[in-house]
């Protein structure tokens, strides 16, 4: 079992660093000189030439890359050319909208699915199986962005349920920011619970056609011990992966969700440091998100590894 | 139901379980009739699409859709002495009776056990079901069923899942699972089908030593009779959904009242028989043709397109099964001949 999980724990480091050098590469490649590029047209060759010394881009491609690392190993991701603040505090400032969106919206997305996902399995062809399947066809094919309008729409600006954007004041509680995070969870919950569950229809029609659920029956428990003791927890195997996959999709889904909200996080921070080519930030962010996406994919593995002992060997 | 006689555990009776689909009607059981006597064993032979199987779950109640029984009766008589009907009971029914006065062991040892759960936890769950003890005491007796099956160094393999287990050691954890309520009846649908020649002997004989144990009867579906020779009491040989022969194991043996159990015996190889002193091989016998769509049956006798003592009289009607000797049946208007 440590052993399985300690050669994840190398997988995923080699990961990152192949992750690492990519978005070096990427910035790099970008066209153009990018001092330059943020000066705009109007610059002279000095402020340029001492743009490039202050972002490091003087030194040979070797220098800067073992300056890069450098700094990403000390936790130093540069600074930004517009917020006036390190990179690093400028994504920690927005990492807390983020994490709360990801994890909400997937706890909805999971809630949703799961339990509609085995009972369509469970009741196969029914009425309800084939509602359902109407229903997240639906889910999968509505835009976020447009679901989110409709949502503020409707709950916030009619019935004045919830806030139509933001994520409260400075120093609202974090109850109150939480409650600003429902709409925009629950849109991207709803989004992202389609998949989840026509996976874990598919799944549980797998295993409800297996030998051992048919032994399980024949000892004599309940059908909903049957389904969710032995079914269900033979079907969560494939059914994790894809919620590791709906958890990286989140984090890039949010950019397109926190725009609509107007929401303090990192996708609406990538999102404007894009449009004024704020180098640093889009490089330390892209690592962050890229770095989560590696990370829900380790987690993923360590439930793998709780969920199947024939995986610990 | 009070007709059900005292030394009797199991009686069917004219069961019929269909499939019926929008299209067509499949009857997979179409009016099986056997007693099976306490302590006893059963088997039920035929080759696949028979009806064995199908027979053996319609008892058990864990038909899959669209199987249903059509009609008939199966009488279970309980520990208790009570009587029940199989054919008519409920889910709810089915929860008190399943594992603990009925278990059932299935062909495939790989695939029976729940790869998630160590055989300790599943043989503690079937006894924590039906008993009221603790988690220890389960433990405890999943360890004893593990040693009354024989499994060698029993208390380290408790915590073993079963995929660090061999066919052979899962049918003896599936044995051992389906005994630990201590049933008064025990199905086995092919349980010695996927394994070795070597541990299906040893199976076999575990079961027999069980069997004289526990008391329990046994209903055997076999497709193999080599097998049937080795555990059976009394034998019923089904086909097409229909019983065809039933008699006592000796007798049928040694002279079969269906040409369909006379060809299956022939289709059993045999190495002094197959073999002849020169170490020249003979043909094996093969009964011609195939089992005919149980949708779509001849109008006599199903087995007549096969049969080689088939007379015109065989194509028009569907024969009864009749008395053929002493407590024999055979359904063939020539049994009285072969």
């Amino acid at each position: 079992m440590l052993r399985a999980a300690l050669n994840r724990l190398i997988g995923m480091l080699t990961v990152m660093a192949i992750v690492v050098t990519i978005v070096f590469i990427i910035v790099r490649v970008t066209p153009g000189d990018p001092a330059a590029v943020m000066l705009g047209p109007d610059a002279n060759a000095a402020d340029i030439q001492a743009l490039r010394q202050r972002l490091g881009l003087d030194g040979s491609i070797i220098q800067q890359f073992i300056s890069y690392i450098g700094g990403i190993l000390r936790g130093d991701l540069g600074q930004s050319i517009f917020l006036g603040q390190p990179v690093t505090t400028a994504l920690w400032m927005r990492a807390e909208p983020t994490f709360f969106l990801t994890i909400f919206s997937l706890s909805i997305a999971t809630i949703i699915a799961l339990p509609i996902g085995v009972a369509s399995a469970y009741w196969r062809g029914s009425v309800f199986d084939q509602v359902m399947t109407a229903v997240a066809m639906f889910a999968a094919s509505v835009p976020s962005f447009w679901l989110g309008l409709i949502f503020i729409q409707t709950f916030a600006v009619g019935l004045g349920w919830f806030p139509t954007s933001g994520y409260g004041g400075p120093y609202s509680s974090l109850g109150d920011r939480l409650y600003h995070l429902i709409l925009p969870a629950t849109t991207l919950g709803i989004v992202s619970s389609a998949l989840i569950m026509r996976f874990t229809r598919a799944s549980m029609l797998d295993v409800l056609n297996d030998d051992y659920v048919r032994t399980a029956r024949s000892k004599g428990m309940s059908e909903w011990r049957v389904v969710v003791r032995h079914a269900l927890k033979n079907a969560l195997i494939p059914i994790l992966t894809v919620v590791g996959l709906t958890a990286a999709l989140l984090i890039s889904g949010a950019i397109v969700t926190e725009t609509v909200f107007a929401l303090p996080g990192v996708g609406n921070l990538i999102v404007s440091a894009v449009l004024r080519r704020d180098y640093p930030v889009i490089q330390g962010a892209l690592l962050i998100v890229a770095g989560l996406y590696v990370l829900v994919n380790f987690l993923i593995d360590m439930l793998y590894l709780l969920v199947d002992p024939r995986v610990r060997y | 139901m009070t007709d059900l006689a005292p030394d009797t555990i199991l009686s069917v009776r004219d069961l019929r379980t269909w499939f019926k689909t929008k299209r067509v009607t499949a009857k997979a059981v179409d009016g099986v009739t056997f007693d099976l006597k306490r302590g006893q064993t059963l088997a039920v032979v035929g080759e696949s699409g028979s009806g064995k199987s199908v027979t053996s779950l319609s008892i058990m109640g864990l038909l899959a859709r669209p199987g249903a029984i059509e009609s008939g009766e199966a009488l279970f008589r309980d520990s208790k002495g009570a009587a029940h009907d199989l054919a008519r009971m409920g889910p709810r029914g089915f929860r008190k009776l399943r594992g603990k006065e009925i278990a059932m062991i299935f062909q495939e040892p790989m695939t029976s056990l729940n790869p998630l759960y160590t055989v300790g936890d599943q043989i503690g769950e079937m006894i924590a079901l039906h008993n009221d003890v603790s988690r220890d005491e389960a433990r405890k007796s999943a360890l004893d069923m593990l040693r009354h099956v024989e499994i060698p160094d029993a208390a380290n393999r408790l915590d073993d899942y079963p995929h660090q287990m061999s066919g052979g050691m899962r049918q003896r954890v599936m044995i051992a699972m389906a005994l630990s309520c201590n049933p008064s009846l025990l199905i086995a649908d092919e349980p010695t089908t996927a394994l070795d020649v070597t541990i299906q002997a040893q199976i076999l004989d575990l079961l027999r030593r069980l069997q004289e144990q526990f008391g329990m009867s046994i209903l055997f579906i076999t497709h193999n009779l080599g097998v049937v020779a080795e555990i059976a009491h009394e034998v019923v040989v089904m086909y097409a959904g229909r019983v065809v022969e039933h008699a006592p194991v000796v007798p049928l043996f040694a002279k079969q009242k269906h040409p369909y159990t006379e060809g299956l015996l022939a289709c059993t190889p045999n190495a002094e028989r197959d073999l002849d002193p020169a170490g020249e091989r003979k043909a094996l016998y093969s009964i011609p043709g195939t089992v005919p769509p149980i949708t779509n049956l001849p109008p006599g006798c199903a087995f007549e397109p096969r049969c080689r003592y088939s007379i015109s009289a065989c194509t028009k009607v569907p024969p009864q099964l009749e008395p053929a000797g002493p407590e024999r049946l055979s359904r063939c208007l020539r049994s009285a001949e072969i």
